[in-house]
C-alpha cells in the first residue's frame, strides 16, 4: 500500500523526459566565483537585459556585476513597521479608552506607559510579517515552479556546489551561436540549451470539474461543519469542557458541615462596612413596598450609550439584546421572561431600578458588578428597547 | 621579532580544506539515510518522556489544576517555572542567529540553524505551560482582545497581557526567520534526493527556489532587517517575562534589576541548552568538522561572561536588600540563603555562579566532556533559579499568618519531564528531516568562496 503510494509519487516526480518545447535560455556553468563575477560583467556590460545569475549561496561583487539596482524592499519594512505602531496605539486607546473604560490601580483609562510593550511587539509582527510575505510574493515572485530552468542538470548544479548563469531566449540580442561562444570563451566547463517543457494534457477535461476534487470539497464541508457542530454544541457542554457546572462548593443558603453551626454562608464581621458601601433602603423588601423615586439621570445620547453598553454587558446574556428573554447560554441559567410583558412596560423607573439591585427569583444582585448611576441608565436604555421593539403602525406616518 | 601568524589570523569556520559538495554530504546525510541505533535510542527515550508529560497533561485535563502542588501561598509554581525556563532557553538561538549575524560573528554559522530551530521549540513548550495554567485551557482564546458578544476587552495594563503579545510574536518572527533561512537548503536537498516524495515535499517548502541572485539580492537584505527586528525583539520579550514578577509588590520580585538580570540569564541557560544538543548531534552525526572545538570554545567564553552576569545581579540584590533599608526585602533574601529553601538557593548558586568561573582556563574550555558537564550544571542552575525566585518569595511574604511550604506533586514532575520529552522529540525530528547546518551560509564562510575581485586591480 505504502509501497504503491510512493511508486506513484516516484514516477510524477523523478521521470524527466527530453524537453521538445522551444528554446528557452541558453545556460553556462562555472567553476569559480571569479569566474562567475567576470561573466556577469561581461553579459551585462555586453548589453543583455534578461539573463540571470544563479549561485549556491550570495557571492559578493555580484549586485554591481549584473548592474542590480539596490534593493528597496527596507522601506517595505519601514512602512509595515510604523504601521504597526500607530495601529496598535489605536487599538489601545479604542478599546480601553473609548469603549471599554475601566479603572485599574487608579491610572487614567488610557495610559501610555502601559502600552508601550504591546505597541513595540506589533510593530516587530506586522513588519517582520509583511516584510517577508512581500520579499517572497513581490519582489521574489514566489511560489513560482514554472520556470523552465527548473528541474534540470543546471539548476541541480547550482543549488549545490557550481555557479551558473544563462541569457533567455527572448532577449532582445539573443543569437543562439553568439551567445554560446561568449560563454566557452569565458572559460564555462558546460554549455547547455534548455527548452520549454510541454505538458500533454491529452483530452482532460477543466481539472476543477472533476470528480475527485468536487468530492474532496464537499466532503471537507461536511467535515468541517460536522466538527464545528460537534464542538460549539456538544463538546463544549461534556465535562471537563462543561463551564465547570459540576464540582464541589457551597451554594448560598445551602448547608455545609464544614463549619461548626451548619450554615454554608458565613455573616460579616459585626459592624464592619464594606469600601464604598452604600446602604439600600428597600434591600430584600417586595417590589410593592418601594417608593417610587424618578430616573435621576436625563436621557441623552450619552446616557443612552452608556446604558446600552451596560445591558449589553450585563443583562442581553440573560434577556437578550432586545430583551425578549431570548438567552444565549443555552440553558445554563434559567430563561427569564420578557421584558416587554405589559408588567414591566407599566412599571416604574424605580421598580425596575430595585429588581436590579435586589435581584428578583433566580435573577442575582447586581449591586456590586453595576454602578448606581449605570443601573439607571440602563433603565433608559430599556425604555427605548421597550418603545422601539413594540412599535406602532401610526409611528410610521410622519408629522 | 616576527609575529606568530597563527596567533593574528582568525581561526578557520571549516575545519579543513571541504569542496561545497561534501558540505552538502555532510549535511544532508541525516535526511536521505536510514538512522542509526543511537537515534532511536534517543527517540525511545524523548517520546517515552513525552507520553509520560501527555498522560499527566490529560489527568490535569480531566480532574482540574488541583492535582499538581500548587496551593496557597503559592499559586504559581511549576507551570511558570517552567514557561520562563522554556523561554529563556529560546533566547540563545535568536541571539546566535540574529544578534550575532550583526556583528558579524562568523562562527554562528555552524550552529545558527539549530539553534534558531531550538528557539522555536523551546518557544513552543514554553507556550504550554501558560495555556495550562489557566486551568481550562479550551477558554484560553480569551486571552487575545477579539470583538465579543460581551463588549468586553482585555485589561491592556497587565503585563500577563503584554506576554501573550510577546511570546506570540516571539514564536511568530523567529519561525518565520527560520523558515526564511531554510529556503536556499530546501531548494539544495530538492535537488539532490532520489525519492519521488521527498521530491514532492522539498518541492512545496522550497517555492521554487533557484538561487537567483535577482533574488539573493533582496534576500539578504530582509535577512538583515529580520536580524534587525528580532535583536530589539528578544530583548524585550525577557523584559517583559520579567515584569510578570516585577511590576507586582512582592517582596524579592518588585525590583528594577530583574529585566537586564532575567535577559542575561535567558542567555546564559539558552546557550547551556544549545551546547548540551549540540555536543550530542555533533557526536551522532558526525560533523565535528563543522561544529568545532573553536564553536564550542567561544559558546563557552559567552557562558562564562553571562554567567558572571548572573552572578553580579545575585549579588547586586543582596546589595541593594541591604542599602534600602528595607526589613521586608533584606528577611527575603536573608531567608533565600539561610532560609527552608537554602537548599535550592545554594545548588543555583553553584551551578550559575561558580561551576562556569572555570571556563577561564583555555583546557577547560576546548575539553568536550569537561564541557558537557558544566552546561548540564547550568541547565540545572538556570532551572532552580526561576524555582528559587518563585516558590521563596510565595512562601514567605508580607503577613507571616499566611506563610507556607510548597510541595510539588508527581504530576508537577510528570509534565516538568513531559516538556524535556517534547523539546527533545521536536529536535531529534529535526535532525533527522531538516538540514540543521544552513549549508547555504556554511559555503559562503568556506576558503576560497568568496571571489578575489583580482582582474579589477590588474
Amino acid at each position: 500500500m505504502i509501497g504503491k503510494i510512493l511508486k506513484k509519487f516516484d514516477d510524477r516526480f523523478l521521470k524527466s523526459e527530453p524537453r521538445t518545447g522551444d528554446l528557452f535560455a541558453v545556460a553556462a556553468l562555472f567553476d569559480t566565483p571569479d569566474q562567475i563575477i567576470h561573466a556577469a560583467e561581461k553579459v551585462s556590460s555586453s548589453g543583455y537585459k534578461k539573463f540571470d545569475v544563479l549561485t549556491p549561496y550570495p557571492v559578493h561583487g555580484m549586485d554591481d556585476a549584473m548592474a542590480l539596482k539596490q534593493s528597496k524592499i527596507g522601506w517595505v519594512a519601514l512602512l509595515a513597521g510604523m504601521s504597526g505602531t500607530s495601529l496598535a496605539f489605536l487599538m489601545i486607546w479604542w478599546m480601553v479608552g473609548v469603549n471599554y473604560p475601566n479603572i485599574f490601580g487608579g491610572k487614567p483609562f488610557f495610559n501610555l506607559p502601559a502600552s508601550i510593550p504591546i505597541m513595540f511587539e506589533l510593530t516587530v509582527l506586522i513588519s517582520a510579517l509583511t516584510l517577508v510575505g512581500s520579499l517572497i510574493a513581490i519582489f521574489m515572485k514566489l511560489p513560482n515552479n514554472a520556470n523552465p530552468i527548473m528541474d534540470t542538470e543546471f539548476v541541480k548544479r547550482v543549488t549545490s556546489d557550481k555557479f551558473g548563469i544563462y541569457i533567455e531566449a527572448a532577449d532582445a540580442k539573443f543569437k543562439l551561436e553568439e551567445v554560446r561562444a561568449m560563454f566557452e570563451e569565458l572559460g564555462s566547463f558546460s554549455v547547455s540549451n534548455i527548452h520549454e517543457a510541454v505538458y500533454d494534457l491529452g483530452d482532460t477535461k477543466n481539472p476543477l470539474l472533476s470528480n475527485k476534487f468536487v468530492g474532496a470539497i464537499v466532503v471537507t464541508s461536511l467535515v468541517t461543519v460536522g466538527i464545528t457542530y460537534f464542538v460549539l454544541n456538544v463538546l463544549l457542554f461534556l465535562p471537563p469542557f462543561d463551564w465547570m457546572h459540576y464540582q464541589p462548593r457551597v451554594d448560598p443558603q445551602t448547608e455545609s458541615k464544614f463549619f461548626k453551626d451548619g450554615f454554608g454562608m458565613r455573616r460579616p464581621v459585626e459592624g464592619t462596612v464594606a469600601r464604598g458601601f452604600m446602604p439600600y433602603e428597600f434591600k430584600g423588601m417586595p417590589d410593592s413596598m418601594v417608593v417610587a423615586t424618578p430616573n435621576p439621570l436625563p436621557v441623552t445620547q450619552k446616557v443612552l450609550d452608556l446604558g446600552k453598553k451596560r445591558f449589553d454587558t450585563y443583562c442581553s446574556p440573560c434577556h437578550g439584546y432586545y430583551g425578549k428573554g431570548d438567552s444565549r447560554l443555552r440553558g445554563q441559567f434559567p430563561v427569564p421572561p420578557s421584558l416587554h410583558s405589559v408588567k414591566v412596560t407599566n412599571w416604574k423607573d424605580a421598580n425596575i431600578y430595585h429588581v436590579i439591585t435586589n435581584g428578583q427569583n433566580t435573577m442575582p444582585s447586581y449591586a456590586s458588578s453595576i454602578s448606581r448611576d449605570d443601573r439607571w441608565a440602563i433603565i433608559h436604555y430599556l425604555r427605548v428597547l421597550q418603545r422601539s421593539q413594540n412599535a406602532l403602525d401610526s409611528d410610521l406616518v410622519g408629522k | 621579532m616576527s609575529l606568530d601568524a597563527t596567533y593574528t589570523r582568525e581561526l578557520p569556520l571549516v575545519e579543513g580544506k571541504t569542496s561545497f559538495k561534501e558540505i552538502d554530504d555532510v549535511i544532508a546525510k541525516p535526511t536521505e539515510t536510514k538512522p542509526n541505533i543511537k537515534w532511536f535510542i534517543a527517540i525511545g527515550i524523548s517520546s517515552t518522556a513525552l507520553l509520560i508529560g501527555a498522560v499527566c497533561l490529560g489527568l490535569t485535563f480531566w480532574y482540574g489544576v488541583g492535582l499538581w502542588g500548587n496551593n496557597q501561598p503559592v499559586g504559581w509554581a511549576f507551570d511558570i517555572i517552567n514557561f520562563v525556563f522554556w523561554i529563556g532557553i529560546g533566547h540563545a538561538g535568536t541571539l546566535i542567529s540574529a544578534i550575532l549575524f550583526l556583528f558579524r560573528q562568523k562562527w554562528r554559522t555552524g550552529i545558527a540553524r539549530f539553534a534558531e530551530g531550538m528557539t522555536i521549540f523551546a518557544v513552543m513548550t514554553a507556550g504550554i505551560f501558560p495555556a495550562i495554567h489557566t486551568g481550562r485551557p479550551w477558554l484560553d482564546g480569551y486571552l487575545f482582545p477579539y470583538p465579543n458578544q460581551h463588549s468586553l476587552w482585555v485589561n491592556f495594563t497587565s503585563p500577563l497581557l503584554w506576554d501573550v503579545f510577546a511570546v506570540s510574536t516571539y514564536f511568530t518572527v523567529s519561525f518565520v526567520f527560520w523558515f526564511i533561512g531554510l529556503i536556499p537548503d530546501f531548494a539544495t536537498l530538492r535537488d539532490r534526493t532520489t525519492s519521488g516524495i521527498k521530491k514532492a515535499i522539498y518541492t512545496a517548502l522550497s517555492l521554487g527556489w533557484r538561487g537567483s541572485n535577482r533574488h539573493w539580492q533582496h534576500y539578504e537584505r530582509v535577512y538583515l532587517i529580520l536580524a534587525g527586528l528580532s535583536t530589539p525583539l528578544v530583548l524585550s520579550v525577557h523584559t517583559i517575562v520579567s515584569f510578570d514578577f516585577a511590576v507586582s509588590v512582592i517582596p524579592g520580585w518588585h525590583t528594577t534589576i530583574f529585566p537586564p538580570y532575567f535577559v542575561a540569564g535567558a542567555i546564559f541557560s539558552g546557550f547551556g541548552m544549545v551546547s548540551t544538543v549540540l555536543i550530542i548531534v555533533r557526536k551522532v552525526f558526525d560533523m565535528e568538522h563543522i561544529i568545532t572545538v573553536n564553536t564550542l570554545e567561544k559558546m563557552n567564553k559567552i557562558l562564562l561572561a553571562t554567567g558572571t552576569m548572573v552572578g553580579y545581579a545575585y549579588a547586586m540584590e543582596f546589595f541593594i536588600a541591604w542599602y534600602s533599608g528595607n526589613p521586608i526585602e533584606q528577611f527575603t533574601f536573608i531567608n533565600r540563603a539561610f532560609g527552608p529553601y537554602s537548599w535550592a538557593y545554594w545548588i543555583m548558586f553553584s551551578c550559575n555562579v561558580f561551576f562556569p568561573q572555570l571556563f577561564w582556563f583555555k583546557k577547560i574550555r576546548r575539553n568536550i566532556p569537561i564541557t558537557f558537564v558544566l552546561v548540564l550544571l547550568v541547565n540545572v542552575g538556570m532551572w532552580f533559579e526561576r524555582y528559587v525566585i518563585i516558590v521563596t518569595s510565595l512562601t514567605r511574604d508580607y503577613l507571616p499568618s499566611s506563610w507556607g511550604m510548597y510541595f510539588p506533586t508527581m504530576y508537577d514532575f510528570g509534565i516538568l519531564l513531559g516538556s524535556f520529552g517534547m523539546f527533545f522529540t521536536l529536535v531529534l525530528l529535526f535532525a533527522k528531516t531538516m538540514p540543521v547546518v544552513a549549508m547555504s551560509e556554511i559555503k559562503a564562510v568556506t576558503e576560497g568562496a568568496q571571489p578575489t575581485h583580482k582582474h579589477k586591480h590588474e
